[in-house]
Protein backbone atom coordinates (compact mmCIF):
# COMPACT_ATOMS: atom_id res chain seq x y z
CA UNK A 1 0.00 0.00 0.00
CA UNK A 2 1.22 3.47 -0.91
CA UNK A 3 1.51 5.90 2.01
CA UNK A 4 2.58 9.50 1.63
CA UNK A 5 4.43 11.32 4.40
CA UNK A 6 3.77 15.04 4.03
CA UNK A 7 7.16 16.73 4.02
CA UNK A 8 6.74 20.30 5.23
CA UNK A 9 10.39 20.78 6.09
CA UNK A 10 9.71 20.20 9.77
CA UNK A 11 12.44 17.72 10.50
CA UNK A 12 13.52 14.19 10.02
CA UNK A 13 10.88 11.68 8.86
CA UNK A 14 13.22 8.71 8.71
CA UNK A 15 11.98 7.03 11.90
CA UNK A 16 8.31 7.22 10.87
CA UNK A 17 9.11 6.15 7.33
CA UNK A 18 11.10 3.12 8.55
CA UNK A 19 8.33 2.13 10.95
CA UNK A 20 5.84 2.20 8.06
CA UNK A 21 8.15 -0.02 6.00
CA UNK A 22 8.26 -2.50 8.89
CA UNK A 23 4.44 -2.37 9.00
CA UNK A 24 4.45 -3.60 5.40
CA UNK A 25 3.71 -0.56 3.27
CA UNK A 26 5.61 1.63 0.84
CA UNK A 27 5.98 5.12 2.29
CA UNK A 28 7.16 8.04 0.21
CA UNK A 29 8.21 11.38 1.64
CA UNK A 30 6.76 14.10 -0.55
CA UNK A 31 6.27 17.84 -0.90
CA UNK A 32 4.00 17.30 -3.91
CA UNK A 33 0.42 18.51 -3.37
CA UNK A 34 -1.15 16.04 -5.81
CA UNK A 35 0.66 13.14 -4.17
CA UNK A 36 -0.40 14.24 -0.68
CA UNK A 37 -4.00 14.70 -1.91
CA UNK A 38 -4.37 11.37 -3.71
CA UNK A 39 -2.36 8.66 -1.88
CA UNK A 40 -4.48 5.99 -0.14
CA UNK A 41 -3.12 7.15 3.24
CA UNK A 42 -1.44 10.42 4.20
CA UNK A 43 0.62 10.75 7.37
CA UNK A 44 1.49 14.08 9.00
CA UNK A 45 4.31 13.58 11.48
CA UNK A 46 6.54 16.06 13.16
CA UNK A 47 7.96 17.74 16.19
CA UNK A 48 8.23 21.34 17.28
CA UNK A 49 5.49 23.93 17.20
CA UNK A 50 2.06 23.84 15.60
CA UNK A 51 2.75 27.33 14.27
CA UNK A 52 5.94 26.46 12.37
CA UNK A 53 4.47 23.16 11.19
CA UNK A 54 1.35 24.93 9.86
CA UNK A 55 3.52 27.49 8.11
CA UNK A 56 5.63 24.69 6.59
CA UNK A 57 2.53 22.96 5.27
CA UNK A 58 1.20 26.21 3.77
CA UNK A 59 4.56 27.06 2.16
CA UNK A 60 4.36 23.82 0.20
CA UNK A 61 0.63 24.12 -0.51
CA UNK A 62 0.12 20.93 1.47
CA UNK A 63 -2.53 22.45 3.74
CA UNK A 64 -5.00 22.61 0.84
CA UNK A 65 -4.02 19.12 -0.29
CA UNK A 66 -4.86 17.73 3.17
CA UNK A 67 -8.11 19.71 3.42
CA UNK A 68 -9.16 18.38 0.00
CA UNK A 69 -8.37 14.77 0.83
CA UNK A 70 -10.19 15.12 4.16
CA UNK A 71 -13.24 16.51 2.34
CA UNK A 72 -13.08 13.46 0.05
CA UNK A 73 -12.95 11.17 3.12
CA UNK A 74 -9.49 9.84 2.25
CA UNK A 75 -7.62 8.69 5.39
CA UNK A 76 -5.23 10.99 7.23
CA UNK A 77 -3.10 10.04 10.25
CA UNK A 78 -1.56 12.81 12.35
CA UNK A 79 1.26 11.90 14.75
CA UNK A 80 2.12 14.14 17.73
CA UNK A 81 2.31 17.70 16.37
CA UNK A 82 0.73 16.27 13.21
CA UNK A 83 -2.31 15.42 15.33
CA UNK A 84 -2.35 18.87 16.92
CA UNK A 85 -2.29 20.33 13.38
CA UNK A 86 -5.72 18.80 12.72
CA UNK A 87 -7.26 21.09 15.37
CA UNK A 88 -8.15 24.77 15.50
CA UNK A 89 -6.18 27.09 17.71
CA UNK A 90 -3.15 26.23 19.82
CA UNK A 91 -2.13 27.86 23.09
CA UNK A 92 1.39 27.52 21.78
CA UNK A 93 0.51 30.02 19.06
CA UNK A 94 -0.70 29.46 15.54
CA UNK A 95 -3.69 27.76 13.97
CA UNK A 96 -4.11 24.24 12.72
CA UNK A 97 -6.19 22.98 9.81
CA UNK A 98 -9.47 23.21 11.69
CA UNK A 99 -10.57 19.70 10.76
CA UNK A 100 -11.12 18.72 14.38
CA UNK A 101 -13.15 20.99 16.67
CA UNK A 102 -11.35 21.97 19.86
CA UNK A 103 -8.24 23.72 21.10
CA UNK A 104 -4.67 22.54 21.70
CA UNK A 105 -3.80 23.36 25.30
CA UNK A 106 -0.67 23.27 27.41
CA UNK A 107 -0.59 20.29 29.76
CA UNK A 108 -1.45 21.03 33.38
CA UNK A 109 0.76 18.57 35.23
CA UNK A 110 3.54 18.62 37.78
CA UNK A 111 6.06 17.60 35.11
CA UNK A 112 5.86 18.96 31.58
CA UNK A 113 6.84 17.70 29.00
CA UNK A 114 4.86 14.49 29.50
CA UNK A 115 7.81 12.27 28.72
CA UNK A 116 7.96 8.50 28.65
CA UNK A 117 5.83 5.37 28.51
CA UNK A 118 2.24 5.56 29.64
CA UNK A 119 -0.62 3.04 29.48
CA UNK A 120 -3.38 3.62 26.93
CA UNK A 121 -6.96 3.53 28.09
CA UNK A 122 -9.13 2.81 25.07
CA UNK A 123 -12.42 4.62 25.68
CA UNK A 124 -14.04 4.00 22.32
CA UNK A 125 -13.31 0.60 20.79
CA UNK A 126 -12.27 0.75 17.15
CA UNK A 127 -10.15 -0.92 14.51
CA UNK A 128 -7.37 1.57 15.26
CA UNK A 129 -6.90 0.48 18.86
CA UNK A 130 -7.67 -3.19 18.49
CA UNK A 131 -5.48 -5.04 21.02
CA UNK A 132 -3.91 -1.89 22.47
CA UNK A 133 -5.94 -1.27 25.63
CA UNK A 134 -3.61 -1.09 28.64
CA UNK A 135 -0.39 -1.17 26.62
CA UNK A 136 2.41 1.33 27.22
CA UNK A 137 3.33 3.71 24.39
CA UNK A 138 5.85 6.55 24.27
CA UNK A 139 4.83 10.19 24.77
CA UNK A 140 6.98 13.33 24.45
CA UNK A 141 4.85 16.47 24.39
CA UNK A 142 3.90 19.63 26.28
CA UNK A 143 0.58 20.37 24.54
CA UNK A 144 -2.44 18.19 23.86
CA UNK A 145 -5.67 18.38 21.90
CA UNK A 146 -8.96 18.81 23.73
CA UNK A 147 -11.62 17.82 21.18
CA UNK A 148 -15.06 19.22 21.86
CA UNK A 149 -17.19 16.92 19.67
CA UNK A 150 -18.54 13.86 21.51
CA UNK A 151 -17.06 10.45 20.72
CA UNK A 152 -13.95 11.77 18.97
CA UNK A 153 -11.51 10.71 21.70
CA UNK A 154 -10.77 7.01 21.26
CA UNK A 155 -7.89 6.62 23.74
CA UNK A 156 -6.57 8.58 26.71
CA UNK A 157 -3.82 8.46 29.32
CA UNK A 158 -3.38 9.75 32.84
CA UNK A 159 -0.75 12.41 33.50
CA UNK A 160 -1.95 14.28 36.59
CA UNK A 161 -5.34 14.23 34.85
CA UNK A 162 -6.79 12.91 31.64
CA UNK A 163 -4.81 13.60 28.45
CA UNK A 164 -6.06 12.84 24.93
CA UNK A 165 -3.93 10.04 23.46
CA UNK A 166 -5.83 9.44 20.21
CA UNK A 167 -8.73 10.74 18.16
CA UNK A 168 -10.77 9.33 15.32
CA UNK A 169 -13.37 11.19 13.29
CA UNK A 170 -14.42 9.58 10.04
CA UNK A 171 -11.30 9.28 7.88
CA UNK A 172 -9.24 11.42 10.28
CA UNK A 173 -7.08 9.81 12.94
CA UNK A 174 -4.54 11.30 15.29
CA UNK A 175 -2.20 9.90 17.94
CA UNK A 176 -0.36 12.04 20.48
CA UNK A 177 2.24 9.33 21.19
CA UNK A 178 4.97 8.14 18.86
CA UNK A 179 4.14 4.73 17.31
CA UNK A 180 7.54 4.70 15.60
CA UNK A 181 9.16 4.85 19.06
CA UNK A 182 6.71 2.65 20.97
CA UNK A 183 8.19 -0.82 20.38
CA UNK A 184 5.79 -3.67 19.57
CA UNK A 185 2.73 -1.67 20.71
CA UNK A 186 3.58 1.06 18.21
CA UNK A 187 4.03 -1.50 15.44
CA UNK A 188 0.60 -2.88 16.24
CA UNK A 189 -0.95 0.60 16.05
CA UNK A 190 0.58 1.17 12.61
CA UNK A 191 -0.64 -2.21 11.38
CA UNK A 192 -4.11 -1.26 12.64
CA UNK A 193 -3.88 2.10 10.87
CA UNK A 194 -3.14 0.36 7.57
CA UNK A 195 -6.11 -1.97 8.08
CA UNK A 196 -8.32 0.99 9.04
CA UNK A 197 -7.28 3.06 6.03
CA UNK A 198 -8.01 0.20 3.61
CA UNK A 199 -11.55 0.00 4.93
CA UNK A 200 -12.12 3.74 5.29
CA UNK B 1 0.63 7.47 35.20
CA UNK B 2 3.83 7.86 33.23
CA UNK B 3 6.32 5.07 34.00
CA UNK B 4 9.71 5.57 35.61
CA UNK B 5 12.37 5.03 32.95
CA UNK B 6 15.59 3.03 32.96
CA UNK B 7 18.00 4.29 30.31
CA UNK B 8 21.19 2.46 29.30
CA UNK B 9 23.99 4.78 28.21
CA UNK B 10 26.37 3.59 25.49
CA UNK B 11 29.74 5.27 24.94
CA UNK B 12 30.55 5.56 21.26
CA UNK B 13 33.69 6.61 19.44
CA UNK B 14 34.12 6.66 15.69
CA UNK B 15 30.66 5.13 15.29
CA UNK B 16 31.45 2.08 17.49
CA UNK B 17 30.58 1.24 21.10
CA UNK B 18 33.68 1.39 23.26
CA UNK B 19 34.67 0.66 26.81
CA UNK B 20 37.64 2.12 28.60
CA UNK B 21 39.00 3.51 31.79
CA UNK B 22 38.78 7.28 32.08
CA UNK B 23 38.32 7.61 28.33
CA UNK B 24 41.67 5.90 27.72
CA UNK B 25 42.57 2.38 26.63
CA UNK B 26 39.37 2.26 24.60
CA UNK B 27 38.29 -1.16 23.48
CA UNK B 28 35.80 -1.79 20.68
CA UNK B 29 32.92 -3.80 22.10
CA UNK B 30 30.50 -3.78 19.21
CA UNK B 31 28.11 -2.18 16.80
CA UNK B 32 25.92 0.49 18.46
CA UNK B 33 22.73 -0.56 16.68
CA UNK B 34 23.18 -4.24 17.55
CA UNK B 35 23.78 -3.44 21.22
CA UNK B 36 20.96 -0.89 21.26
CA UNK B 37 18.57 -3.43 19.73
CA UNK B 38 19.59 -5.94 22.37
CA UNK B 39 18.78 -3.45 25.14
CA UNK B 40 15.53 -2.59 23.39
CA UNK B 41 14.55 -6.29 23.47
CA UNK B 42 15.40 -6.32 27.19
CA UNK B 43 12.84 -3.53 27.81
CA UNK B 44 15.13 -0.50 27.85
CA UNK B 45 12.85 2.55 27.93
CA UNK B 46 15.21 4.79 25.98
CA UNK B 47 18.88 4.88 25.07
CA UNK B 48 21.61 7.47 25.30
CA UNK B 49 24.54 7.44 22.89
CA UNK B 50 27.38 9.41 24.41
CA UNK B 51 29.93 10.34 21.74
CA UNK B 52 33.10 10.42 23.83
CA UNK B 53 35.41 11.50 21.03
CA UNK B 54 33.20 14.10 19.44
CA UNK B 55 35.29 17.08 20.42
CA UNK B 56 38.42 15.49 19.04
CA UNK B 57 37.26 13.90 15.84
CA UNK B 58 34.99 14.53 12.96
CA UNK B 59 31.24 14.13 13.52
CA UNK B 60 30.81 12.07 10.35
CA UNK B 61 30.63 8.58 11.88
CA UNK B 62 28.27 9.86 14.57
CA UNK B 63 25.85 11.34 12.05
CA UNK B 64 25.88 8.04 10.12
CA UNK B 65 25.13 6.24 13.37
CA UNK B 66 22.26 8.62 14.18
CA UNK B 67 20.71 8.09 10.75
CA UNK B 68 20.91 4.31 11.14
CA UNK B 69 19.55 4.43 14.69
CA UNK B 70 16.62 6.64 13.62
CA UNK B 71 15.63 4.05 11.02
CA UNK B 72 16.27 0.86 12.93
CA UNK B 73 15.44 1.50 16.60
CA UNK B 74 11.88 1.27 17.88
CA UNK B 75 12.50 3.13 21.16
CA UNK B 76 13.63 6.75 21.59
CA UNK B 77 17.28 7.72 21.73
CA UNK B 78 19.27 10.73 22.83
CA UNK B 79 22.66 11.71 21.45
CA UNK B 80 25.12 13.70 23.52
CA UNK B 81 28.77 14.21 24.22
CA UNK B 82 30.85 17.08 22.95
CA UNK B 83 27.99 18.92 21.29
CA UNK B 84 29.89 22.12 20.58
CA UNK B 85 27.09 24.50 19.75
CA UNK B 86 23.82 25.15 17.98
CA UNK B 87 24.97 23.90 14.56
CA UNK B 88 26.20 20.63 16.04
CA UNK B 89 22.98 20.02 18.00
CA UNK B 90 20.83 20.90 15.01
CA UNK B 91 22.76 18.48 12.77
CA UNK B 92 22.18 15.61 15.22
CA UNK B 93 18.44 16.32 15.48
CA UNK B 94 18.09 16.72 11.72
CA UNK B 95 19.85 13.37 11.26
CA UNK B 96 17.04 11.81 13.29
CA UNK B 97 18.01 11.85 16.98
CA UNK B 98 14.87 12.06 19.12
CA UNK B 99 16.71 14.27 21.60
CA UNK B 100 20.05 15.96 21.88
CA UNK B 101 21.91 16.37 25.17
CA UNK B 102 23.86 19.61 25.43
CA UNK B 103 26.30 20.19 28.26
CA UNK B 104 29.06 22.81 28.31
CA UNK B 105 27.92 24.53 25.10
CA UNK B 106 24.56 25.31 26.72
CA UNK B 107 26.18 26.49 29.95
CA UNK B 108 28.32 28.93 27.98
CA UNK B 109 25.56 29.92 25.53
CA UNK B 110 22.17 29.35 27.20
CA UNK B 111 20.37 31.00 24.26
CA UNK B 112 21.06 27.88 22.21
CA UNK B 113 18.53 26.00 24.36
CA UNK B 114 15.83 28.46 23.29
CA UNK B 115 16.82 28.26 19.63
CA UNK B 116 16.68 24.44 19.72
CA UNK B 117 13.36 24.39 21.59
CA UNK B 118 11.83 26.83 19.10
CA UNK B 119 12.88 24.70 16.16
CA UNK B 120 12.47 21.15 17.48
CA UNK B 121 10.33 21.52 20.62
CA UNK B 122 11.42 21.36 24.27
CA UNK B 123 10.91 17.59 24.32
CA UNK B 124 13.96 17.25 22.05
CA UNK B 125 16.26 19.38 24.20
CA UNK B 126 18.08 17.77 27.13
CA UNK B 127 20.34 19.90 29.27
CA UNK B 128 23.18 17.70 30.56
CA UNK B 129 24.47 19.04 33.84
CA UNK B 130 27.51 17.66 35.68
CA UNK B 131 27.87 18.60 39.33
CA UNK B 132 30.30 18.13 42.17
CA UNK B 133 29.36 19.20 45.67
CA UNK B 134 26.27 20.90 44.25
CA UNK B 135 28.35 23.05 41.89
CA UNK B 136 28.29 22.91 38.08
CA UNK B 137 31.49 21.43 36.65
CA UNK B 138 32.57 20.95 33.03
CA UNK B 139 35.35 19.17 31.14
CA UNK B 140 34.56 15.77 32.68
CA UNK B 141 34.54 17.33 36.13
CA UNK B 142 37.89 19.12 35.91
CA UNK B 143 36.57 22.68 35.74
CA UNK B 144 34.37 24.05 38.55
CA UNK B 145 32.18 26.86 37.19
CA UNK B 146 31.17 28.71 40.34
CA UNK B 147 27.44 28.21 39.94
CA UNK B 148 24.91 26.19 41.90
CA UNK B 149 23.57 23.20 39.95
CA UNK B 150 20.03 24.01 41.08
CA UNK B 151 20.34 27.57 39.82
CA UNK B 152 21.65 26.56 36.39
CA UNK B 153 19.00 23.82 36.06
CA UNK B 154 16.26 26.39 36.66
CA UNK B 155 17.69 28.75 34.06
CA UNK B 156 18.14 25.91 31.53
CA UNK B 157 14.46 24.97 31.89
CA UNK B 158 13.35 28.60 31.62
CA UNK B 159 15.42 28.82 28.42
CA UNK B 160 13.70 25.80 26.86
CA UNK B 161 15.29 22.54 28.08
CA UNK B 162 12.63 19.83 28.36
CA UNK B 163 14.69 17.50 30.52
CA UNK B 164 17.73 17.60 32.82
CA UNK B 165 20.33 14.83 32.61
CA UNK B 166 21.93 15.24 36.02
CA UNK B 167 25.30 13.55 36.55
CA UNK B 168 27.00 13.61 39.91
CA UNK B 169 30.76 13.53 39.38
CA UNK B 170 31.08 12.62 43.07
CA UNK B 171 29.00 9.48 42.62
CA UNK B 172 30.00 8.56 39.07
CA UNK B 173 31.85 5.25 38.90
CA UNK B 174 31.41 4.48 42.61
CA UNK B 175 28.48 2.08 42.21
CA UNK B 176 27.47 3.29 45.68
CA UNK B 177 24.21 4.88 44.55
CA UNK B 178 23.06 8.09 42.90
CA UNK B 179 23.69 11.45 44.58
CA UNK B 180 20.34 11.69 46.32
CA UNK B 181 20.61 15.19 47.84
CA UNK B 182 21.57 16.58 44.43
CA UNK B 183 18.86 14.59 42.62
CA UNK B 184 16.27 15.68 45.16
CA UNK B 185 17.25 19.35 45.09
CA UNK B 186 17.20 19.63 41.30
CA UNK B 187 13.99 17.57 40.92
CA UNK B 188 12.24 19.85 43.40
CA UNK B 189 13.49 23.00 41.69
CA UNK B 190 12.33 22.28 38.13
CA UNK B 191 9.05 21.11 36.58
CA UNK B 192 10.61 19.03 33.79
CA UNK B 193 11.72 15.39 34.16
CA UNK B 194 15.12 14.81 35.76
CA UNK B 195 17.28 11.83 34.75
CA UNK B 196 19.58 10.75 37.59
CA UNK B 197 23.03 9.68 36.45
CA UNK B 198 26.18 8.38 38.09
CA UNK B 199 26.56 5.75 40.79
CA UNK B 200 24.09 2.95 39.95
CA UNK B 201 25.23 -0.35 41.45
CA UNK B 202 22.07 -2.17 42.39
CA UNK B 203 18.30 -2.04 42.09
CA UNK B 204 17.62 -0.11 45.27
CA UNK B 205 19.82 2.72 43.99
CA UNK B 206 17.36 3.30 41.15
CA UNK B 207 14.43 3.09 43.57
CA UNK B 208 16.14 5.67 45.84
CA UNK B 209 16.63 8.02 42.87
CA UNK B 210 12.95 7.74 41.95
CA UNK B 211 11.99 8.36 45.58
CA UNK B 212 14.19 11.48 45.52
CA UNK B 213 12.18 12.80 42.58
CA UNK B 214 13.93 11.53 39.44
CA UNK B 215 11.67 10.45 36.59
CA UNK B 216 14.39 8.30 35.03
CA UNK B 217 17.71 6.69 35.87
CA UNK B 218 20.72 6.29 33.62
CA UNK B 219 22.61 2.99 33.87
CA UNK B 220 25.95 2.04 32.33
CA UNK B 221 28.46 -0.45 33.75
CA UNK B 222 25.78 -2.21 35.81
CA UNK B 223 24.11 -3.43 32.59
CA UNK B 224 27.06 -3.48 30.20
CA UNK B 225 28.68 -6.37 32.07
CA UNK B 226 25.57 -8.46 31.53
CA UNK B 227 22.72 -6.90 29.50
CA UNK B 228 20.13 -9.36 30.91
CA UNK B 229 20.60 -7.50 34.21
CA UNK B 230 18.43 -4.74 32.71
CA UNK B 231 15.32 -6.92 32.60
CA UNK B 232 16.01 -8.14 36.14
CA UNK B 233 16.44 -4.57 37.40
CA UNK B 234 13.08 -3.60 35.99
CA UNK B 235 11.36 -6.68 37.40
CA UNK B 236 12.84 -5.94 40.83
CA UNK B 237 11.68 -2.32 40.64
CA UNK B 238 8.19 -3.51 39.72
CA UNK B 239 8.15 -5.92 42.67
CA UNK B 240 9.13 -3.01 44.89
CA UNK B 241 6.03 -1.18 43.70
CA UNK B 242 7.54 1.24 41.17
CA UNK B 243 5.62 1.83 37.95
CA UNK B 244 7.99 0.55 35.27
CA UNK B 245 7.28 -0.83 31.82
CA UNK B 246 7.68 -4.58 31.32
Amino acid sequence: MRVVLADYGGGNLRSVSSALVRAGCEPIVSTDGAEVREAPLAVIAGVGHVESAARGLADHGLDDAILERAAAQRPVLGICVGMQLLCDESEEGGRGLGLLAGPVRRLRARRVPHMGWNALEVVHPSTLFDGLDGLDVYFAHSYAVEPTAPGVIVAQVDHDGVVTAAVEQGALAGVQFHPERSGPAGARLLANVLRWSRSA
Amino acid sequence: MVKKRVIPCLDVAGGRVVKGVRFEHLRDVGDPIELATRYSELAADELVFLDITATLEDRGPTLDLVERAAGELTIPFTVGGGVSGLADARALLRAGADKVAVNRAAFEDPAMLTALADEFGSQAVVCALDARGGEVVTHAGRNPRGREAVDWAQEAVARGAGEILLTSIDADGTRAGYDLPLTGAVSAAVAVPVIASGGAGETRHLADAFAAGAEAALVASIVHERPERLRELKAELREAGWPVRS
